[in-house]
């Protein structure tokens, strides 16, 4: 019990030094956790992807769109219980930092394969008996202070236009991963418009949604579908949900993978920080080391010093560090809604703090430790007065 | 009593046999101490004089168990310690040698009774038996009414009676004080060398004390002096 009085007394009597380091471990900790938040929502979406849904697009690029007449041959496929659709619309709300993802779909098997978006019953009905109506997430919704029965213009950008919507319903996510950032409405009502403007951009799709039967059979079920339309004029590759996000992740691989370097360097830098403290600290008390082991203390009492010393520091830091990144984390989101839709702070997330602080500790104590255990005790002794 | 002959009517407590130690440095072997045979007696209070450079030091450090002999053998109370390894050494230190610096060395961010308590923490008492043994050992040096006191808060003389107090509360069957006296003004100084003379006296304590002060050394029953690594008086 004294041994733990004496590191935490040791720990404050450079008390600027300490204070600062233990500033240091938070900002380290707390710019570590963010960006690990980052990578985090980066995956959010394959996070959130279901096991039981393929993606089925255009094998040349999903610039390019699949014909409607798909959907009857896909619904027969073995393995497949349902098929829905859906049109990246590109609309844009207002002005173009307005940024949401908006999409043209089916709605009734659309929200049927979606579970995670949840309506009131009433808001499904009226979005299902509307063709001008239209869905969006209770954080899109909350962001532009939009209401059930507001009309909501968006300009097109790949479909032109201006297109006006009569907001249905808000849906909310089942889970903290879902997605309440985007903006739905009827494919049909795209495509009547489509058919009376440009007839030759109509009854087509962005991409078909399959659900599964079972999702062991997703690998079969996506082999099928692709031979199917084998030397056909939209030859289609399908993928798992899993797979079709991850596809977009990857077009963005080198931003997340920096991200993530620049997450690690973090924590080396001030492992260097907390090292150089507890090796100045160290110096200073070599003579006091000399004195424990006089005393009849032995190596691993003088190590234990040190380390508890070095953990404390660290973990003080951590603590805060965690903590702040919170509510930091809920505002960093709330700033950065368009860009990620869940901006959580994941459990892993912790873990990884609460390891890279045993690590800073560890790694800060070692040379200290092993100086002031290895020096000779009348050399330890000549250093005082 | 001062005398420069040793005590021999006792038996020996520490009896070093042909003991040299040499250091290292910038690449020479500097001889300190060399074939150093002598014996001190049981309930001994010796002083050990020379100028600066003579071993004095380094050979209390030997005795004590804190430093390694290049040859030779240390027998302390029967055990050789010079054939113990560091750990066993550490334990032995701990249970048999009481310590008392020149600059105190007390810990500053502890309290005098923290300080004192400090070597009892290797020992198997309680908590309350911890107690009993420091209030005992700060009254024997009059500091009982000071022991919530920080080392920055004591004078010197307070700090070095502390160190006394933290060498005694283990019942060390020796002390060894190297220059214990050398920080400190006259009259503390006499202080602490007459509570050094009483704890030989009435403890029955055996004293090995390093000094450069002749007056200090006049409080001890027994005078050697080393002179270049040897002692000096060796063939008396």
């Amino acid at each position: 019990m004294l041994l733990l009085n004496i590191f935490v007394k040791n720990a404050f009597r450079h008390k600027l030094r300490t204070i600062l380091t233990i500033v240091g471990i938070t900002i380290a900790i707390l710019a570590f956790g963010l960006l690990r938040t980052v990578v985090t929502a980066w995956y959010a979406g394959v996070e959130a992807s279901s096991a039981s849904r393929l993606v089925t697009r255009n094998a040349i690029s999903l610039i390019f769109s699949l014909p409607i007449s798909y959907r009857e041959k896909l619904i027969r496929m073995p393995g497949v219980r349902q098929v829905s659709l859906a049109n990246w619309f590109g609309g844009v709300y207002v002005t173009e930092k307005n940024f949401f993802p908006n999409f043209a779909i089916e709605p009734k098997s659309y929200l049927e394969l979606y579970p995670e978006f949840v309506l009131e019953p009433a808001e499904k009905e009226a979005f299902l008996h509307d063709r001008k109506g239209a869905v969006a997430g209770r954080k899109l919704a909350q962001r532009f202070g939009w209401k059930v029965g507001d009309s909501i213009p968006l300009r097109g950008t790949i479909y032109p236009g201006t297109w006006l919507f009569v907001l249905r319903g808000i849906y909310r996510g089942a889970e903290s991963s879902t997605d309440e950032n985007q903006f739905f409405f009827q494919w049909d009502h795209l495509n009547e418009s489509m058919l009376k403007s440009t007839p030759r951009r109509a009854n087509q799709v962005g991409v078909y949604v399959l659900g599964l039967t079972n999702p062991n059979m997703a690998a079969e079920v996506s082999r099928t579908v692709d031979a199917t339309f084998k030397n056909s004029l939209a030859e289609t590759l399908t993928e798992t949900e899993k797979a079709f996000q991850l596809s977009f992740i990857a077009m963005t691989e080198a931003i997340v993978v920096a991200i993530q370097i620049v997450s690690f360097v973090v924590i080396v830098i001030i492992m260097a920080v907390v090292a150089n403290t507890m090796a100045m600290t160290a110096r200073e008390r070599i003579g006091e080391y000399a004195v424990f082991k006089t005393l009849g203390f032995s190596w691993w009492h003088i190590a234990g010093m040190i380390f508890g010393e070095s953990f404390f520091i660290t973990f003080a830091g951590c603590a805060l560090g965690i903590a702040l990144t919170f509510p930091v984390a809920r505002s960093f989101g709330a700033q950065l809604s368009s860009f990620f839709p869940t901006f959580n702070v994941a459990r892993e997330t912790i873990y990884l703090d609460l390891a890279a602080a045993i690590v800073i500790g560890l790694v800060a104590g070692i040379f200290p430790a092993w100086r002031a255990v290895t020096i000779r005790i009348a050399d330890g002794l000549r250093r005082i007065g | 009593m001062t005398t420069d002959t040793p005590e021999t009517t006792a038996s020996p407590i520490v009896r070093l046999r042909s003991v040299s130690k040499s250091y290292r440095r910038g690449g020479q072997i500097v001889p300190v101490l060399e074939e150093i045979t002598f014996d001190i007696a049981q309930g001994e209070f010796l002083a050990l004089m020379g100028p600066s450079g003579s071993g004095k030091s380094t050979l209390l450090n030997l005795i004590a168990g804190i430093d390694k002999v290049d040859s030779g053998a240390i027998f302390v109370g029967g055990v050789e310690i010079t054939a113990l390894s560091e750990s066993e050494l550490a334990i032995w230190r701990g249970l048999n040698v009481g310590f008392i610096f020149q600059f105190y060395n007390l810990i500053p961010v502890l309290t005098a009774f923290e300080n004192v308590e400090l070597p009892l923490l290797l020992t198997p008492l309680n908590r309350r038996e911890r107690r009993e043994h420091v209030e005992m050992a700060l009254r024997v040096v009059g500091l009982a009414d000071r022991m919530d006191h920080r080392p920055g808060q004591l004078s010197g003389g307070q700090q070095q009676r502390v160190a006394i107090a933290r060498a005694v509360v283990t019942d060390p069957t020796l002390l060894v004080a190297d220059e214990p006296t050398g920080d400190l003004d006259r009259r503390s100084a006499e202080e602490i060398l007459h509570l050094l003379e009483r704890l030989n006296r009435e403890s029955g304590k055996s004293v090995i004390m390093v000094t450069h002060d002749p007056r200090a050394a006049e409080q001890a029953r027994t005078v050697r002096h080393l002179e270049k690594g040897f002692l000096a008086d060796a063939a008396s």
